[in-house]
């Protein structure tokens, strides 16, 4: 049944594709949601299968051998697992959603199926990722929902905007992705296999003689770039604030809920190869992720763009998610991964239908009180914003409450970051959801409007599951999301009873920041913020150092080899070496006379020769 | 009376000189023509003799093949000739050089 989940939404894109336009938007919208509905539902079958039996150990689908040269075997094979199961139920039950939805958003777009033939592609390229039995065919799907990445980032290509940014995402990525592929060589030629049941097997309770091994440690740091790559944690991230140009129905399902969680999910998926590697987890994984989770915060705050403010945001929760990997709190790590999906997917579509309202208007200065005129978007951005803020009850509160209790437990400065996070996050958040929603109109001549049920159920169904998809994995309800996740994390005491006083805190932390953000920008005003201010606009400086680092060499350098090497150096030798033939032709070229006897003159002195050579011999 | 396999040598390339020298010399192609088969005749003759010194069969074989080949050839080649001849009135080997470099 599992290869079934992968080849629905296949089966999806090459319809679409093949067929182009042909099926009118109707049979195309119908095609692509049907393709992504039957994967939710084999997947959703094939997790009952997980959940009622006992055993709960990984299965694997063969398909074919896909490389076999000498000892180097691998198999184009899948593997159903509580990990997996999560992935997908995730990634096809939010996808389905979004696929909803994107029939409401682009119902105007001349490219209508051309947008659902790499929708449903990308949904396709994302399952064999987190379906991948070995890391080749995982790294396969991780460079099929990249490609898919740029296509739909640049899917409004005539804007060079989108075109650039598309670019940009598509070799930022590389710079991980070769990190990656060093990676997975790393892995064979320290364990000999690819296969993650191997691996599980090889280094299971903690590496046993390879624990803390030279080549293990490299080998997790490299995989963990690549990690970095795809989900946009510091130094890497600057491709996903550009990523904002694609539709928002992409944003939210490849850039907030899915693809860019592709990280998290390869150090879950290779959580036995770096818990072996010692120090790794604790000392590089969460550092990166607290770091990435308060620069990224603190960005967002100074951000006009509502859907940079989401991704900003976007990157500072997957640095949660790192964090919490780090803490080895792999449990939590992924039960935010869930929440997330769920509040985040919510937020972009609200703003998607903001955007929709008011013909593409996103800018928090221009925008305002559409509390009245559309409530029901302001509903689902409030209920995602106070999740995402980690209110209780929203889902957004239990995860995030996890990840605290995680670092708490493992460094006290972690923990502060996490909480500094927390208190920005919720500024943040309040600052958007105000600015937008709360106020006079700024534009007296727009009326803007609730959008058409096609987006608004979708937003319904994820502002449910924001307010009550906590309960999946809250302490007090059994925690059933890390009790179904145990046989990959195993139990490292997450289920360790949280303090009263540290909850409480916890949302006392969030609460402050929330109403910071309300006091701050009731009046819909700027507070001068000052160097501050100023620091956050430009990134703490990080836009500019790579403009200073890499981007300026770059451009110098193309421009020296242009100037010089191509145009003196190799143009020279091809013209020189063009002059030489066809000198040396006219000068053969006198040979040929066209007079038959002084041929046959040739042909005999030439078999005069030979036959004195043979008489000679 | 025997003759001497030395004589039909002889007389072989007697006749293959004669060939070469009127096809180097000679510009009219039909006589091109003749001076080729006699080139190839002689060749023949020697096969044939040499075939019968040597007690094989395989020099009256190739003989065969000559004879085939040269056949085929002069088809080709007159054909080739009438219609150099239609179009520029002549049959001159030294005025027929469109493949001058």
């Amino acid at each position: 049944m599992v290869p079934w989940i992968v080849a629905l939404p296949l089966a999806g894109a090459l319809v679409n594709g093949l067929l182009g336009g042909r099926l009118g938007r109707r049979g195309t919208s119908l095609v692509a949601c049907l393709a992504i509905l039957g994967a939710f539902l084999l997947s959703a079958a094939a997790t009952q299968g997980l959940v009622t039996s006992s055993e709960r150990a990984a299965h694997v689908v063969r398909l074919f051998e896909w490389i076999g040269v000498a000892n180097f075997r691998i198999s184009a094979a899948f593997q159903w697992d509580p990990l997996s199961a999560l992935l997908a139920l995730v990634v096809t039950g939010v996808g389905f959603l979004i696929h909803v939805y994107s029939v409401g958003y682009m119902a105007d777009d001349p490219d209508y199926s051309r947008y659902f033939t790499y929708l449903n592609l990308f949904v396709a390229s994302m399952l064999v990722l987190v379906l991948g039995a070995n890391l080749l065919v995982l790294f396969v799907g991780w460079e099929l929902v990249g490609l898919c990445s740029y296509l739909l980032i640049g899917f409004w290509f005539e804007r060079p905007a989108a075109a650039a940014a598309g670019r940009k995402a598509f070799v930022v990525n590389r710079i991980g992705d070769a990190a990656f592929v060093v990676g997975i060589l790393s892995v064979w030629g320290l364990l000999g296999t690819l296969e993650f049941r191997e691996i599980s097997r090889l280094l299971g309770e903690g590496g046993g003689a390879l624990r803390g091994h030279p080549g293990l440690v490299a080998a997790a740091l490299l995989l963990f770039a690549g990690a970095t790559g795809k989900s946009a944690q510091l130094p890497l991230y600057v491709w996903l604030p550009d990523a904002m140009e694609g539709p928002t129905p992409v944003s939210a399902l490849i850039h907030a809920a899915t693809m860019v969680t592709a990280g998290v999910f390869l150090v879950g998926r290779l959580w036995p190869l770096f818990e072996a590697a010692g120090p790794v987890l604790g000392a590089v994984v969460a550092p990166v992720g607290a770091a990435t989770a308060l620069f990224a915060a603190s960005v967002a705050v100074v951000q006009y763009d509502l859907k940079r403010v989401m991704a900003y945001s976007t990157i500072s929760q997957l640095g949660y998610m790192f964090l919490a990997l780090g803490a080895g709190a792999g449990g939590a790590a992924f039960f935010h991964l869930t929440t997330h999906a769920f509040f985040k997917a919510l937020l972009f579509l609200a703003a998607g239908s903001v955007m929709h309202a008011l013909h593409g208007q996103i800018d928090l200065r221009h925008l305002g009180g559409l509390r009245r005129s559309m409530p029901l978007t302001f509903l689902g951005f409030v209920v995602g914003a106070l999740s995402l803020s980690g209110i209780p009850p929203l889902s957004g509160f239990w995860s995030k409450e996890e990840i605290l209790h995680a670092a708490r437990v493992h460094a006290a400065a972690v923990w502060a970051v996490a909480l500094a996070t927390s208190f920005v996050t919720a500024y943040y958040a309040t600052r958007a959801a105000v600015l937008a929603f709360w106020g006079e109109p700024a534009d007296h001549h727009a009326h803007p409007h609730d959008p058409p049920p096609a987006m608004a159920w979708p937003m319904a169904a994820l502002a449910v599951l924001s307010a009550f998809g906590g309960f999946l994995g809250a302490q007090w309800a059994g925690a059933p999301l890390q009790a179904f996740l145990e046989p990959v994390f195993g139990d490292h005491g997450e289920a360790s009873s949280v303090a009263g006083a540290e909850v409480a805190g916890a949302v006392a932390v969030a609460l402050a920041g929330v109403v910071a953000g309300w006091w701050a920008h009731r009046a819909r005003r700027e507070p001068d913020l000052g160097p501050l201010g100023r620091a956050l606009a430009a990134q703490w400086g990080v836009e500019a150092l790579y403009d200073r680092a890499v981007v300026r060499p770059a451009k110098a350098l193309s421009h020296l080899l242009a100037q010089r090497v191509d145009a003196r150096v190799v143009d020279r030798a091809a013209s020189g070496l063009a002059d030489l033939v066809v000198q040396a032709a006219a000068a053969v070229r006198t040979w040929q006379t066209g007079n038959v006897r002084q041929y046959a003159a040739g042909v005999l002195a030439g078999a005069v020769v030979l036959f004195v050579y043979w008489v000679l011999r | 009376m025997t003759v001497p396999a030395a004589a039909y040598l002889l007389l072989s390339a007697a006749l293959f000189t004669l060939g070469t020298v009127g096809v180097l010399v000679r510009r009219t192609a039909l006589i091109l023509f003749m001076s080729i088969e006699l080139m190839l005749n002689a060749v023949n003759l020697a096969f044939v003799t040499l075939a019968r010194v040597h007690a094989n069969l395989d020099g009256q074989l190739a003989v065969f093949f000559v004879l085939v080949v040269a056949a085929v050839e002069v088809v080709v080649g007159l054909s080739i000739l009438v219609h150099i001849f239609r179009s520029r009135d002549t049959v001159d080997v030294d005025e027929v050089d469109l493949l001058r470099g």
